[in-house]
């Protein structure tokens, strides 16, 4: 963030000029701007939920970071897998080892068995961290697995989301995963287990027309945006603007999509209750 | 079968020439009676769907719809269903469960549509539920995609035990036009994005994302005959399954991916 801008030789700015290199001085990612209220943050003070003070947006955290606050223990599943890359995609590789390097996850998927205070539960975080943490095969396998281990292993499943959709590199088949993870929900659900959705922005296309619309509990963080379609997609086909709020979490709300939203502080104690309450079976 | 580029292909997906879906609902079945409404409060044109006569075997038939004059073409958002679409789909297909009906799908859509509309009346969990209460349906569902079948909108009807393509069809999970656009910040490239995104039939079958391939001739007549042959031999092999063999059978079919 850059600190002053230079534009007249005024007496006030003389002063700033007096330390030119403080630009330098200073690193880039020392402040924070809310997107949601504007508000200047320094960022040491996010803490580990990276949570507006002002307005509770939560800003993208990695999965590992968001595990280090969710759970209380934490046994990793299938962290080797690997893509096919069936379309042999120019340059696919590569961006898929940037994305390894960064995230330190193998796709953009985070899943394991984890406790939350005294209750177990399958779960999985999404990255967007990991190209938008979009849903391609691997992820897409990852998923599944975790829905199958859960219906094995008679338990409920959280999924956190956040994807920018499918994973265009890996076409046809990162679509074919839709179907794939929406038969395992389907045997989950059909076991009777609990299968709940902590929705987190952004989560948008495919994911949203699959397993985020899923869940029997559906939860979302304020502010999230959620969606089917990109912003720019509708306003080209609606030749006008939209509203601001169209996708946000509280318009989702408004709409019957959603169960409640959670701030990111609170999340921890509520899933602890749900997995108590919600999927408790009838004596 | 024809030698045709992918570019060519989207060409052809996409033209004026193209059967209708009017058509195949007049001719492939004997009778067919419209059902309408998804029983939310809408009423979405650019799914029509009902129960017809094949055969003499009561079938289940859900089309998406593109309009013939410019004001269906409007209403049904050039064939891009709403939510309500796909709901209405849900219910006849959950009906089709009840009786124990086949289903057959026809599918000519860029996508599900995108627009403010759609978003408020939640265009993502309307698919999301087709997805997740299809696969527990144990009666035989067959689609054919007839021009484009686009992403998500097109996977909510193409969820069930078999998907095959007329020659010149798309499937994709988006435009050549997005692609590039997404990809390369350049939608002019969609050429080359056509080429590499294996949308053709052939490219499909051969990675096993399809059952077959039907051969689409331009007599618009002889296209309806070669449904017919290949719908109702199909239909006949579904139908000697068991209830659990076609679930198990359509989860490994997408299980693969």
């Amino acid at each position: 963030m850059k600190l002053y801008v230079q534009k007249k030789n005024t007496l006030s700015e003389r002063h700033v000029k007096a330390d030119q290199k403080a630009d330098a001085k200073v690193p880039d990612d020392l402040l924070r701007k809310c997107p949601q209220c504007g508000l200047t943050i320094m960022s040491r003070q996010l803490g580990c939920y990276a949570e507006c003070p002002q307005c509770h947006y939560g800003f993208r955290i990695g999965a590992r970071q968001r595990l280090a606050w969710l759970t209380d223990e934490f046994d990793e599943l299938d962290m080797d897998l690997q893509t096919k890359d069936p379309l042999a995609f120019p340059g696919y590789q590569d961006k898929l080892k940037n994305a390894q390097n960064k995230t330190q996850l193998n796709d953009a998927v985070l899943t394991g068995v984890a406790r939350i205070g005294d209750q177990q539960a399958a779960l999985g975080i999404m990255d967007p961290g990991f190209i938008m943490g979009s849903l391609g095969t691997v992820a897409g396998e990852k998923i599944t697995r975790l829905f199958e281990h859960a219906t094995q292993h008679r338990l409920p499943v959280i999924m956190v989301t956040a994807s920018g959709g499918a994973r265009m590199q890996e076409g046809i088949h990162s679509l074919m995963q839709m179907a794939k993870i929406s038969n395992a929900v389907a045997a989950h659900d059909q076991a009777g287990l609990l299968y709940a959705v902590v929705l987190t922005g952004p989560t948008t296309g495919g994911v949203t027309a699959s397993f985020a619309m899923q869940g029997d509990i559906t939860l979302a963080e304020p502010h999230a945006l959620v969606g089917f379609a990109g912003r720019r997609v509708i306003e080209q086909t609606m030749h006008q603007k939209i509203p601001n709020d169209l996708q946000a979490a509280e318009n989702l709300l408004r709409h019957g999509f959603i169960d409640a939203i959670v701030k990111r502080t609170d999340e921890k104690a509520m899933l602890e209750r749900l997995l108590k309450l919600g999927g408790a079976m009838r004596v | 079968m024809s030698e045709k580029t992918a570019v060519e292909i989207v060409k052809a997906a996409r033209s004026e020439e193209k059967i209708t879906s009017a058509e195949i609902l007049t001719q492939l079945f004997s009778d067919f009676i419209e059902l309408h409404g998804d029983r939310s409060g809408t009423d979405d044109p650019a799914i029509k769907g009902g129960i017809a006569d094949f055969h003499g075997q009561a079938v289940t038939v859900i089309t998406t719809d593109r309009g013939q004059s410019i004001e269906e073409r409007m209403a049904c958002h050039f064939g891009c269903p709403e939510p309500g679409g796909y709901r209405k789909s849900l219910r006849l297909i959950k009906q089709a469960q009840k009786f124990g009906r086949p289903v057959f799908c026809f599918v000519n859509t860029p996508g599900a549509y995108p627009g403010q509309s759609a978003e408020e009346n939640g265009q993502g969990s309307a698919i999301a539920q087709n997805l997740l209460e299809i696969s527990k349906l144990a009666i035989p569902i067959i689609t054919v995609v007839f021009g484009e079948g686009g992403s998500g909108g097109a996977l909510a009807l193409a969820c069930g035990d078999e998907v095959w393509m007329l020659e010149n069809s798309t499937y994709s999970i988006l435009s050549p036009e997005g692609f590039a656009s997404i990809l390369w910040k350049d939608s002019s490239r969609a050429a080359e994005a056509a080429e590499i995104m294996q949308l053709t039939p052939q490219a499909l079958k051969k990675q096993g994302v399809i059952e077959g391939i039907i051969a689409e001739p331009t007599d618009h007549q002889a296209v309806i005959a070669n449904l017919d042959a290949v719908l109702t031999r199909e239909l006949a092999a579904l139908q000697k399954l068991t209830p659990a063999e076609l679930l198990q059978h359509r989860q490994q079919r997408f299980r693969k991916f």
